[in-house]
């Protein structure tokens, strides 16, 4: 028989292996957070400058077409953060001689999603209602329920970064002025520090 | 002393089934084989061996054309795995405390 420290290490191992998705790459929630932070640039660029750093948006929304521009880079910025967290997450599977989509992956873009693509649709229900300073809001308290949800199925660092998101989203919903700086924090500040912390602590 | 040591979970490869099995509700031998890189008659055997103990059910489905051989581990399974990680666990703690 083994020493029994070493097969509970390689029970514990297993459990987890088994259940959660351990490829996650920080360095994929870092870059995510650098092209929010460009992107959030930008639609600063074009809401406020030069005239003012903050304010209610809704009516440079409503009388310009402002929108479709900043749907455009609302999407690229989601499709190359995705993107960059799908193929740095293979890429760290395949160097720890993991399998990428297993049962543990599935049930993590599963919990992570559900509540991301109902925050999405709602968001086109603000839309259509021209509730557009709500709309930060909306994405960071439906992200960080998806969050909260799949830090069942995968390191545990997630679930604080889906909390933070709660609250931030919570704050721009009662300071809805503010909503793009609160945006900015949560998806480009939050994702920055938490990929780096994730990095440090299990891409290396 | 708590526990016991149970001769099934001896070898690695049923050890590793039954930790996989106690927090999954169902695994497929597919998936079985994929993270525990073993043979097929290698995992087939082990499994046989679990199955013949009684420590898990075995369930052949179909997905669109392909069989697939689901595992979940019975109630006397998981009672066994409960008793040798207790042994385990006291074993641990019985060599801190000499």
């Amino acid at each position: 028989m083994k020493n029994p420290e070493q097969e509970l290490a390689e029970i514990k191992s297993m459990m987890e292996r088994s259940t959660r998705f351990l490829s996650l790459s920080g360095l994929s929630g870092v870059l995510a957070g650098i092209y929010a932070l460009i992107g959030g640039g930008i639609a600063w660029y074009w809401l406020y400058f030069p005239t003012s750093q903050w304010g209610d948006s809704s009516q440079i929304l409503n009388s310009s077409t402002l929108l479709p521009r900043l749907l455009l880079l609302a999407s690229s910025i989601l499709l190359f953060a995705v993107g960059t967290a799908w193929l740095l997450s293979k890429r760290k599977s395949k160097q720890k001689a993991q399998v990428f989509w297993n049962g543990a992956s599935k049930r993590f873009m599963q919990a992570l999603f559900i509540p991301v693509l109902v925050g999405g649709l709602f968001t086109f229900a603000l839309i259509h209602e021209a509730a557009f300073q709500l709309i930060p809001a909306n994405l960071l308290i439906f992200y960080g329920l998806g969050l909260v949800a799949a830090s069942n199925f995968t390191l545990g660092e997630i679930q604080k970064l889906g909390f933070f998101q709660l609250i931030l989203g919570i704050m721009a919903a009662f300071f809805p002025d503010y909503g793009l700086w609160f945006w900015v924090s949560g998806f480009g500040i939050l994702h920055v520090v938490y990929g780096a912390l994730m990095y440090q602590k299990y891409d290396r | 002393m708590k526990g016991n040591y149970d001769k099934a979970f001896e070898n690695v490869v049923r050890l590793r089934v039954m930790s996989i099995l106690m927090v999954n509700e169902q695994f497929d031998f597919n998936s079985f084989k994929e993270i525990l890189e073993v043979t097929d008659g290698n995992l087939a055997s082990h499994l046989r061996y679990l199955e013949n103990q009684g420590y898990v059910a075995v369930e052949k489905t179909f997905v669109g054309r392909k069989p697939q051989t689901n595992y979940s581990a019975t109630a006397s399974g998981k009672k066994a795995f409960q008793d040798h990680l207790d042994f385990l666990e006291n074993l641990i703690k019985e060599n801190k405390s000499h």
